[in-house]
């Protein structure tokens, strides 16, 4: 091309610009919680990553506001009498973005890879004999033994969440990280034009099929109202802000609480707790070295930890959290205060010293690993360490980032060949909720999670949790494992918060749930 | 001069198989596990060492090493752990953003500081040549990021005149590519004015007491005219190097710079990729820079030539 | 004809650049506070506060509280300690292996030609990879950020020492030495040496300058020191995102950090001036 040429074509472009922006029609900007890297919401439980998973794929069953089970991209199902075979039937005109259709083949190739991940969906695959696809749109799951949380399982909110893929891509193995997106989900992910780092943009899926619904949690109808959605990543908060108030982004997923005044004097923006259910902070102990693996001592650092610190250090503003005196996420059905007295009744330092020296404590070196990069697990690890020395324990804080904690906690050598006493960190409430999805309650040594305690009693009372039958049954179960929880001591929870949610005067539809949906939101 | 050159090219090669091989063994020692990283909070040791086969990072050193090796000498850089993106095209999108962001840099650099290196040089030793000097450290004596929010505060927030963060790709419009290059050129320029600003006014200092400078005097040419006519251009050298080195700086370390500001540079790239352990575009990026520093050290020594002609290697 | 530079011909043109002296008289107040700092009115600046937090500058809290309920004013005169022992433990140690590395490159040729190219490697890595890496393979502590920072600043310095070698090597005394036969440590230690001195004070005070802007930067990317142990740089790295909330967070270790760099760009500056003006020419 002459250069002459050359120039015409650029100085047309360049004017061409604003009209290809109008061409792309209604677009959304976003800015997410964290950078999404990984693609694959089975290899890992990142919620970023479950988030996009939200926006590209869709599931069976769904939880909707009232914790019921609704059917998504199932139209009907049926249980035997003996709750052994379950039917499900699935909805009409379901495609994958690429054109081709729902089918069993996929679904039952999906829920298989997921149950080789999750917690919950092994144990399902446990008591399950055999997924068989009748026709392309019915299949059929056989049970060996009655399973109450089937529909509960399929229909689990938070990581990892079993969505539906292609068969093709479901057959990859469980531990390796797929790079496709291609899901039946409301929106389409642009992968052409994802920036890791900076921007993942999403465009309206116009095939989808939407229940007929008013949406409610991830239930209900996923209408979608606007052309395109750009995830902009914003790594420095401040400047998150100062583009929320600017116009230069739409809606910003978590504020840190700190920040809400710089967006409250703003009258086009609005800050809301969208989440009803918030976080849970927690204190985690390595059971395998002393001083913690010392029941007494867990114990009396139960006396000594003041949610109400731990609150104010992470949410700032008590309007943003509260303390929660449960193993369960306060405001959910199995929350309860029973046995909580240690952590909730008046702070005993006293007695905490007491039980320091019961449990024969000789004044060894703990070890605190923190992640400075990380403002909730920082601010943790800065009170307990001030709770530890005033009990009299030879406490220190080690810190690291975040990668290089993830790495230590996995460590089980005691604390001079590179182990860890104790680390912090957090679950989104969905993740705390019933004994089956709340991973760090339990008791099973080496297959634990990072601390690796082993209370036999505990998995018992996880058993019988299982196999309740009703609700009222369920929280007397959920109950017994609680009053384990406080005895055994296998976290210690420090509190629940919210991160709220900020969005600019012409966004509304957002849908108020545990996670953050993007369908339903209308853009003026 | 041509042996001069094919030797200098070999060195490079040395100098980043060097490199390579420092760095490689550089994260294989450090802590930090790409897998327990992948996969998530809730996993347990047994997810992780799953994964970790996955990738092959459980694999001893020299076989990790030895296929790095060949895949470089077949031109590829290699995947992401995490995104599962070449690595080449990795890079590929950050180049332009870093290459806008580090000339838009140098121009204010520039613009700002040879005039006051210049001003200082002609008034050397007086009030005059103080207060210049210590006003071009000022930009230096805060950290980028303050200098940073500073400018956001006033110019984005307060005036609305510009935009907070963000980089528009120059097909996009010439206009809004500009408009959010000022913030972010101006905070990171003022750090290296200081630096630059020194060097000049040193090699003018030199230069003016050189003799063929007393030869044009003595022709009978004005101060000024001896001043940006000859001086000036002799005083390039230096001025040259420091560009340079400016440039090498800027290539790996606007970092603080593009995270203020979200630009999608290769700064970012790198951090990000150190704190998540994501080995390969580590190792690509480092192989690049030290390539990259060393070509352009190649070019300054060169160019030393062309300006200066009494240096001849 | 100039000769040899004395001691005291520095000392004497030294005194007579007022801003020098400014500049080393703010810094000598600074270090005056680090070391003063328990008896200033300090209170333990680790100990948390949550309910405390935050709140603006009064009686209670001079410089106001941090996000942890932390006292800043605390928080700022210890600081102090850990921003200039950085700055003065990177300007020594870079210093110390840049002359090493420079006497040995600027004599001995084909060391040069080895040396500088590992130099040139060296300053392709950047100084953010071996700070991670070495607070990853330890913990973040402050030996981490002084070697990183470090390792970042001895090719500047090798190169400079190298250039002097190679300019006072043809000085008519040092070649009459090594004609007469004198041996080669003598020479560096009677003729070469001397003559350096100067010129590497004046550049390790820029160094020194330099390496506690890095330790901020380093903060604000979470490789630097442990934040619980304050700094100047990592101060205002904690509460970079509060700069419009609590401003005052920033401001007071920001203007400690910058009067303290400016002064000791001053210093440097006044040095420089009092040296061998061919010798200063190379700065």
């Amino acid at each position: 091309m002459n250069h002459r040429l050359q120039k015409l074509v650029v100085a047309a472009l360049i004017a061409a610009a604003p009209a290809l922006a109008v061409a792309q029609g209604k677009v959304l900007k976003f800015i997410p919680q964290a950078d999404l890297r990984i693609l694959d919401p089975i290899a890992t439980t990142a919620y970023i990553t479950r988030n996009h998973g939200y926006m590209v794929y869709d599931t069976l069953f769904s939880i909707d506001d009232k914790f019921q089970v609704k059917p998504q991209m199932v139209d009907k199902w049926e249980m035997s009498k003996d709750g052994l075979t379950y039917t499900f039937t699935l909805r009409p005109g379901l495609k994958f973005h690429d054109g081709q259709a729902v089918k069993s083949a996929d679904c039952i190739a999906s829920i298989d890879r997921w149950s080789k991940r999750d917690a919950l969906g092994q144990k399902l695959a446990e008591a399950t004999e055999s997924w068989r696809a009748v026709n392309d749109t019915t299949f059929t799951l056989k049970l060996k033994k009655p399973f109450p949380l089937t529909l509960d399982a399929l229909a689990k909110p938070s990581s990892n969440v079993p969505f539906i893929m292609p068969e093709r891509i479901a057959k990859t193995d469980p531990f390796k990280n797929l790079e496709d997106p291609i899901g039946s989900g409301p929106f389409k992910m642009v992968k052409a034009e994802w920036v890791p780092g900076n921007k993942v943009v999403y465009i309206k899926n116009t095939d989808y099929v939407p229940r007929k619904e008013a949406p409610s949690w991830a239930s209900g109808g996923k209408v979608v109202k606007v052309d395109r959605v750009e995830w902009i990543y914003i790594p420095d908060s401040a400047t998150a802000a100062a583009a929320l108030n600017a116009g230069e982004a739409d809606i910003w997923e978590q504020v840190p609480p700190d920040l809400i005044p710089l967006l409250s004097k703003n009258k086009s923006v609005t800050v809301k707790n969208n989440d009803p259910l918030g976080s849970m902070g927690m204190i985690r102990f390595n059971f395998l070295h002393p001083p913690f693996n010392n029941e007494k001592m867990r114990q009396a650092l139960l006396y000594a930890v003041n949610q109400q610190d731990y609150v104010i250090g992470i949410a700032g503003d008590p309007k943003n959290g509260k303390p929660c005196f449960s193993y369960f996420t306060c405001g959910t059905p199995l929350a309860t205060e029973a046995a909580a007295d240690p952590l909730k009744g008046k702070r005993d330092m006293e007695k905490a010293k007491q039980l320091v020296k019961e449990s024969g404590y000789k004044g060894e070196k703990v070890v605190i690993i923190d992640a400075t990069d990380q403002p909730i697990v920082h601010s943790q690890s800065l009170l307990t360490l001030e709770i530890l020395k005033k009990m009299g324990v030879n406490a220190e804080i080690q810190a690291g980032d975040w990668g290089t904690l993830i790495t230590r906690r996995a460590v089980k050598e005691p604390i001079d060949k590179g182990g860890w006493n104790i680390f912090h960190t957090w679950l989104v409430g969905p993740d705390m909720v019933n004994p089956a999805v709340n991973f760090p309650i339990r008791g099973t040594g080496e297959k634990a999670w990072f601390g690796w305690p082993t209370d036999a009693k505990m998995e018992e009372l996880r058993e019988a949790w299982f196999n309740a039958k009703d609700l009222a049954e369920s929280k007397k179960a959920a109950e017994a494992v609680q009053r384990r929880a406080f005895e055994f001591v296998p976290i210690i929870p420090t509190g629940q918060f919210i991160l709220p949610t900020a969005y600019r005067a012409n966004i509304s539809g957002l849908i108020i749930a545990p996670i953050n949906l993007l369908w339903n939101v209308e853009k003026k | 001069m041509f042996a001069y050159v094919v030797r200098r090219l070999l060195a490079t090669i040395v100098v980043m198989a060097v490199v390579a091989l420092v760095v490689f063994l550089l994260l294989y020692l450090t802590p930090g596990d790409p897998a327990a990283i992948l996969a998530g909070d809730a996993a347990t040791s047994d997810d992780i060492r799953r994964i970790r086969e996955k990738l092959g990072l459980d694999q001893p050193f020299l076989v990790r090493f030895g296929g790095w090796i060949a895949q470089l000498i077949r031109g590829d850089l290699g995947t992401s752990i995490f995104t599962n993106l070449p690595v080449a095209h990795l890079i590929g999108q950050r180049v332009e953003p870093t290459l806008s962001l580090t000339l838009c840099t140098l121009l204010v650099s520039v613009l700002v500081a040879v005039p006051l290196g210049v001003v200082a040089a002609a008034r050397a030793g007086t009030w005059i040549d103080r207060g210049v000097m210590a006003f071009s450290v000022l930009g230096f004596s805060l950290p980028v990021f303050v200098l940073a929010y500073i400018l956001i505060l006033i110019f984005s927030i307060e005036l609305d005149w510009l935009p907070v963060q963000g980089y528009q790709p120059i097909r996009e419009g010439l206009w809004e590519w500009a408009r959010h290059l000022i913030l972010p050129s101006t905070a990171l320029g003022t750090v290296y004015i200081a630096l630059i600003a020194r060097i000049t006014r040193a090699s003018m200092l030199d230069a003016l007491a050189q003799d063929y400078v007393r030869t044009a005097q003595a022709k009978g040419l004005t101060p000024s005219e001896v001043l940006v006519g000859h001086a000036l251009k002799n005083a390039a050298v230096p001025i040259v190097t420091v560009i340079g080195i400016g440039i090498a700086l800027l290539i790996g370390g606007a970092i603080v710079t593009e995270t203020v500001f979200a630009i999608p540079g290769i700064g970012r790239l790198t951090v990000d990729s150190i704190l998540r352990r994501d080995y390969p575009i580590i190792q690509g990026v480092v192989l690049i820079f030290s390539g990259a520093y060393v070509l352009i050290n190649l070019a300054v020594d060169l160019s030393y030539m062309l300006l200066d002609p009494r240096i001849r290697y | 004809m100039v000769a040899s530079p004395t001691w005291r011909g520095f000392r004497d043109a030294f005194r007579r650049h007022p801003t020098a002296i400014a500049g080393g008289v703010i810094l000598l107040v600074m270090i005056a506070i680090a070391l003063l700092a328990p008896w200033l009115g300090t209170v333990d600046p680790q100990a948390v506060a949550p309910v405390r937090r935050l709140k603006q500058p009064s009686e209670e809290f001079w410089f106001g509280s941090d996000m942890m309920g932390r006292d800043v004013y605390s928080r700022v005169l210890y600081g102090a300690r850990v921003s200039l022992s950085i700055g003065i433990a990177v300007a020594i140690l870079s210093t110390l292996l840049g002359l090493a590395i420079g006497l040995i490159t600027g004599y001995i040729r084909w060391v040069d030609a080895i040396v500088m190219r590992v130099m040139d490697g060296l300053m392709s890595i950047p100084p953010v990879l071996l700070a991670i890496a070495l607070m990853a393979l330890t913990r973040a502590s402050m030996e981490n950020v002084i070697a990183a920072i470090t390792l970042a600043e001895v090719p500047r310095v090798t190169r400079l020492v190298r250039s002097l070698v190679l300019t006072l090597r043809e000085e008519p005394y040092v070649v009459a030495a090594i004609a007469a036969g004198t041996r080669l440590p003598r020479i560096l230690l009677r003729h070469i040496l001397p003559n350096i001195v100067a010129p590497l004070l004046v550049q390790a005070t820029y160094v020194c300058a330099s390496a506690m802007i890095t330790e901020a930067i380093l903060s604000f990317i979470g490789a630097g020191t442990p934040p619980n142990i304050p700094s100047w740089g990592n101060i205002m790295a904690e509460a970079r995102s509060l700069f419009q909330i609590a401003g005052y967070l920033i401001l007071f270790p920001g203007v400690c950090l910058s009067l303290t760099v400016l002064a000791i760009n001053l210093l440097g500056d006044g040095m420089r001036d009092a040296l061998d003006p061919r010798l200063a020419r190379r700065m």
